[in-house]
């Protein structure tokens, strides 16, 4: 993992001390709040419905053990005893008092974490692989990469006032497990036929109201350029998106009105400007930040084998472990799903309990995942059935990962002041409802959103809902079709929309028209594609 | 009628007006009439509420109840965490906000 150096330390900790003082002065009425509104945002502190809300940055969703805990002891010493694990990979806590704030942000401090960039219209948390370093199937670990981009991009003066918001993610393998052509800027880290690592740049992607996938704009940056063909993606941005009007403001729309090769162009060519600058952070730097990414020191020839005698234990595994790059190992996902519950919830102590776990199995270490949960990324097969013992006397043992009760939820309603329908109670009661026909199912991704802003990213949901406001009652959209993965397409609405219940009938119904006209071993996704929508229509409106 | 929401400044907690002061709980709101504007430009200059706002809600047998379902939530807390709500013990409040 990275390890914070003097500079970096001494940013965060400048930082705590200056918003500290930002909070001091706006508690004493020497600034107002809409001169302290922006410099809040800028430490990721709102003002949601019931309270502040905290967001904490997770770069690339990892975490170390003595970092988890921290989270799981602010749940419990600022908050309300829990934290709520979003599709960016971070935590946010629901009912932080402003002023705890500096405290927090200090605490956050002393495990090398923070709130920067987790707001506003900057380049926010960079998301990855939850598998990284663990991949069977990865060219390298795109996490130096991404920590990298974390450092070029953090307090960056050129974009720290971009027309919007601005989020990337970077991955190494052909299997898209980051939603990667949906960020503005999606990265592939590629290896071509020279053996040569570059990065394939896809630009313009994202969901909100105007969803749309990142066209491949350069397949092969060499990596020894990347941050400075980053560089000119964003500059073109911020020289050209427009500010005037926030719903057409994301670089999505400005490639798309530009077009792909008209904006390619424009990049090339700051490109090759910047390129004579000599931009590009030294490679000695990238050399520094690999080597804390190095591999942990597996055991040669651990016992490859499982002991499956126990069906539940075997259910768990095949569901929610993956296929480890060192023979002996495992990835293994914590589900924050259980039937009924909150999804990305998850209480004080179950946090701390996660972090001794990682410190126990998986050499310190644990991923947050954009679907909303948690990953011990290196345990030993050896250790595995041990381990799920502890996670299913916890409740953090439930078999569902890609299932269809492994929904993502944004906050909706129940917490967001953007929101205009809840999200969580939707996905309670369908996690309820096909609970016992989850594993007949299969694979079903289904996201909720409780507004047009997709933080829920039902654009990219097998199943998608996307919560609205009818003239003051929510109301419910379904969308099909929709997928994140390798094979990225956009949900397509199936028509009018339904109340709470209706909503909750309307899944399962779907549902019952792909068990019926499956065939073979396709999953809902290559079902809806192949029979398309009309059946699905029938059922639900006929 | 109209009455004023906002949140603490300090601990961010949502707030309703009173007629004097600032009540954490929505049935003690009263009607302001035509004066939310002046209500609401002194107290959040003198920092005793932030980010306040004017709604409309009704009153009946049951209490002041504000018309969107945004703020009857606020009022009551996360229907999802009734232990959370102002009122944990009774297991049907969030019957309120629907």
């Amino acid at each position: 993992m990275y390890k914070y150096d003097t500079y970096d330390q001494a940013m965060v900790d400048a930082r705590v001390e200056e918003f500290r003082d930002q909070v001091r002065r706006r508690l004493e009425g020497h600034i107002t709040e809409d001169q302290f509104k922006p410099l809040r945002l800028m430490n990721g502190l709102y003002l949601q419905l019931h309270a502040y809300m905290l967001r904490v940055a997770i770069p690339y969703g990892t975490l170390s053990s003595a970092q988890m805990r921290m989270l799981g002891d602010i749940a419990d010493k600022y908050d309300r005893g829990y934290g709520h694990f979003t599709t960016r990979q971070n935590i946010q806590y629901n009912w932080i008092k402003l002023e705890d704030a500096g405290d927090i942000l200090a605490d956050l401090a002393s495990v090398e974490m923070h709130a920067i960039q987790t707001s506003g219209n900057c380049i926010r948390n960079t998301t990855s692989d939850q598998y990284a370093g663990a991949a069977a199937d990865e060219v390298v670990d795109p996490r130096p990469y991404a920590e990298l981009i974390r450092q070029w991009s953090t307090f960056h003066p050129e974009f720290s006032f971009l027309p919007r918001k601005f989020k990337m993610a970077v991955i190494a393998s052909d299997i898209d497990r980051a939603a990667m052509k949906l960020h503005d800027i999606g990265i592939q880290i590629v290896k071509n036929e020279a053996g040569e690592i570059g990065a394939a740049f896809y630009v313009g992607g994202g969901m909100g109201r105007t969803p749309m996938i990142a066209p491949c704009i350069n397949p092969f940056v060499p990596i020894d350029q990347f941050i400075t063909y980053s560089e000119a993606c964003l500059r073109v941005y911020n020289r050209y998106g427009r500010r005037d009007n926030k719903y057409k403001a994301r670089i999505k729309i400005l490639v798309h009105e530009l077009g792909k090769d008209e904006y390619t162009r424009q990049v090339e060519e700051e490109f090759a400007h910047l390129l004579s600058q000599n931009i590009e952070p030294p490679l000695a730097e990238l050399e520094r930040i690999k080597a804390m990414f190095a591999d942990p020191p597996f055991e040669a020839g651990a016992p490859d084998e499982l002991d499956r005698s126990d069906p539940d234990f075997a259910l768990w595994v095949d569901n929610n472990c993956v296929t480890h790059k060192q023979p002996g190992y495992i990835a293994a996902t914590i589900s924050l799903k259980p039937v009924g519950g909150i999804p990305g919830d998850a209480s004080g102590e179950q946090i701390r309990l996660m972090a001794d776990l990682a410190k126990q199995y998986s050499f310190d270490e644990l991923r947050v995942t954009h679907a909303q949960n948690i990953v011990l990324p290196h345990v030993k097969k050896a250790d595995l059935y041990t381990l799920w013992q502890v996670l299913e006397a916890n409740g953090l043992g439930t078999p569902n990962l890609d299932l269809v009760g492994d929904i993502i939820a944004c906050p909706g309603l129940d917490y967001c002041s953007l929101a205009n329908a809840r999200s969580i109670p939707v996905a309670q009661k369908i996690s309820q409802r096909l609970s016992d026909k989850q594993q007949e199912i299969g694979e079903l991704k289904l996201k909720i959103s409780g507004c047009i802003n997709a933080c829920g990213h039902h654009h990219a949901g097998h199943i998608g809902i996307l919560g609205v406001d009818r003239k003051g009652v929510e109301n419910y959209q379904l969308l099909l079709g929709g997928s994140e993965a390798a094979d990225t397409s956009l949900g397509q609405i199936t028509g009018p929309g339904f109340d709470e219940d209706g909503i909750v009938d309307a899944v399962e119904k779907a549902t019952q028209v792909y068990l019926a006209n499956k065939e073979g071993t396709e999953r809902f996704l290559d079902t809806y594609r192949r029979i398309g929508m009309a059946p699905f229509k029938e059922a639900l409106y006929g | 009628m109209k009455i004023l929401t906002g949140n603490d400044l300090k601990t961010g907690a949502v707030t309703w007006w009173d007629g004097v002061q600032w009540s954490l709980h929505v049935e003690d709101a009263v009607d302001v009439g035509d004066h939310a504007d002046t209500i609401l430009a002194r107290e959040m200059a003198a920092r005793r509420v932030n980010a306040a706002y004017a709604i409309e809600a009704v009153k009946d047998e049951q209490g002041v109840r504000p018309a969107h379902i945004k703020d009857r939530i606020r009022a009551l807390g996360p229907t999802v965490r009734p232990d959370l709500t102002l009122k944990p013990a009774d297991p049907t409040a969030g019957d309120w906000v629907i």
